[in-house]
């Protein structure tokens, strides 16, 4: 499947991936060839077979008990914010 | 009771489903074992999950699974055995994972109703599409830095339910009973303690307008409200918006929209260029969450009695009016000290005095049931004072007044005000001959036919006794003396 130019802009825009002509262009022929190799499986026969998702479907999915274990290390949150104000991770203004 | 707008056009109904977002009563958050106290130093209770740090995977917690059946057990609603979770992605400065862990086409309980009361006695049922479980974002603060916002990611993560309405509210006050009538629910079930004020309960606004018998039109949702009466007036506001909107010739745009109250408007929040494209997946890092039916019941016979129950069982059991039965299970502490009073006495008397004199003086010292200076016990022993004669009904709310001063029992307040009623015939008796000795007019008068005269003779014998005396002996030596 060949994927278009408006396509690909707005799959851009929803990453906030800002892209040139030049890159989208490049980008849509990329993204053109993922798409087309996953469609291989499109030749598959799932006839009969139930949806899934994962592939671990034997297994069932894990809880822990309704415990703090966690938290309490602010400054390892904290470590690889870019911009900070005291106990805050600042960004640019958001306005609504 | 109906509501419309008068339009040039015709006459409007407006058409309103609520969508709420009610956390999770928890230890520890969703996916993470941060704690969710509330108020807590900014990013303290975050985990590297919660922060959205690369590898790190979610595991759920049991007891918001149990939280969430045991809402769509209280809301009557189909318990789905199998759900799932999948990632709705979007990029907003207070969700740091760039996507909200939710549930999107299977919801874990499905259908179900809310009974809701109106103030003119009629009742409604108000459909439940679906609750599901799904993340809390963080906190933006915006007014510490004229350039900047700062992120509190404390409340990342934190469990939340959202409960989907049908589009069934035809009016704000339907409305306002639905949300009422969810709190309340969800208060007794103790699984969200439904409070507005510190956002653990917060309503998104669905809201169209129509001509009757025509389909549904366009609807905009008002996004996060934050309390019940501006539910209400939100609705009142966008409907009218929307009425002109559509009489001027033009047409009304699906889109999310702000109410202000402090303008009374509703504003529009994003623009369409911005529409959301939420590009639903299942969550590769969870597996289907598959609960046992075997456990759905046990929940099920572990819950309390829920509003409707005990407002039925009140009256049956006590004899009390539907209304006073409302007024007393509203929230379960009052139901309790309700029943605490009521237990082995006059079940009446009792709902009586709770709704009247007693919430009156807990209205007036502004205090809430459970901080009542006049306990359950103190209010049942004053019951049985005017029950055994020692005290009559009149006497008896001065007493109540003097417990919410002093804190004293019923018994030492009577004792030290030597407020015992006077059931001695003998000085009753010489209390009405004096009083008729000295109103021979009025005697004249009463037996003349002036008949409503009668009220003057007991109110001045009650006058000579301090209010102590039993009106019924009072009556009855009256009766026999000047109507002789």
């Amino acid at each position: 499947m060949s994927l278009d130019l408006a396509t690909t802009r707005r799959i851009a825009k929803l990453a906030r991936i800002g892209l040139n002509d030049q890159e989208t262009e490049a980008v849509r022929a990329q993204l053109g060839g993922i798409l087309g190799w996953i469609e291989i499986l499109n030749e598959v026969d799932v006839e009969g077979i139930p949806p899934m998702i994962g592939t671990s479907m034997n297994t069932a999915l894990a809880q822990r008990p309704d415990v703090v274990t966690d938290g309490n290390c602010q400054e390892k949150v904290l470590s690889n914010a870019p911009d900070r104000a005291g106990p805050f991770f600042t960004v640019p203004k958001v306005v609504e | 009771m109906s509501y419309t707008i008068e339009g040039s056009t015709g006459t409007w109904e407006i058409v309103v489903g609520l969508e709420v977002h009610a956390q999770v009563i928890s230890h520890s958050k969703l996916f993470s074992g941060a704690s969710t106290v509330f108020g807590a130093e900014p990013n303290t209770q975050v985990s590297l999950i919660d922060a959205g740090f690369p590898g790190m995977l979610p595991v759920i917690n049991h007891e918001c699974v149990a939280q969430a059946v045991r809402t769509g057990l209280g809301l009557k609603a189909r318990i789905n055995l199998e759900s799932r979770f999948d990632r709705k992605n979007y990029f907003y400065a207070d969700l740091p994972q760039g996507y909200q862990i939710s549930q999107f086409a299977h919801p874990i309980v499905g259908e179900g109703s809310i009974g809701i009361e109106l103030s003119d006695g009629s009742t409604r049922d108000i459909g439940i599409t679906r609750l599901h479980l799904e993340q809390d974002a963080g906190k933006l603060i915006h007014d510490q830095d004229p350039k900047l916002s700062l992120v509190d990611l404390n409340r990342a993560g934190v469990s939340l339910m959202e409960i989907v309405s049908e589009p069934d509210i035809r009016t704000p006050e339907e409305a306002g009973a639905y949300l009422r009538k969810l709190r309340q629910i969800l208060r007794y079930l103790g699984t969200c303690d439904g409070n507005m004020d510190e956002g653990s309960m917060r309503a998104d606004v669905n809201v169209s307008v129509r001509h009757a018998g025509e389909p549904f039109r366009t609807r905009c949702e008002i996004k996060n409200v934050n309390s019940i009466r501006f539910v209400m007036q939100a609705i009142e506001i966008e409907a009218a918006r929307q009425v002109e909107v559509w009489e001027s010739g033009g047409t009304v745009d699906q889109e999310t929209r702000l109410f202000d109250p402090a303008r009374s408007e509703t504003r529009s929040l994003r623009s369409k260029e911005d529409a959301h494209d939420y590009r639903y997946f299942p969550d590769p890092d969870l597996l289907p969450l598959v609960i046992g039916q075997n456990w759905v019941d046990q929940l099920k016979a572990s819950l309390p009695e829920l509003p409707d129950e005990k407002r039925a069982r009140f009256q049956k059991d006590y004899g009390i009016t539907a209304y006073d039965a409302g007024v007393l299970v509203a929230e379960q502490a009052i139901a309790d000290f309700y029943e605490s009073v009521a237990k082995g006495r006059d079940g009446k008397s009792a709902a009586a005095w709770m709704t009247g004199d007693f919430f009156a003086a807990l209205n007036r010292t502004g205090k809430s049931i459970d901080e009542s200076p006049v306990g359950a016990d103190k209010l049942g022993a004053m019951l049985d004072l005017i029950a055994d004669s020692t005290i009559n009904g009149k006497i008896a709310k001065d007493v109540l007044e003097t417990m919410f001063e002093t804190g004293e029992t019923p018994l030492e307040i009577v004792e030290r005000k030597g407020l015992r009623q006077v059931t001695d015939t003998g000085a009753i008796e010489k209390a009405a001959d004096d009083v008729i000795a000295n109103n021979t007019d009025k005697l004249e008068q009463y037996r003349g036919g002036k008949d409503k005269l009668f009220g003057f003779f007991v109110g001045q014998v009650m006058k000579a006794t301090q209010g102590k005396a039993n009106p019924a002996m009072v009556n009855e030596i009256l009766r026999r003396k000047i109507d002789g």
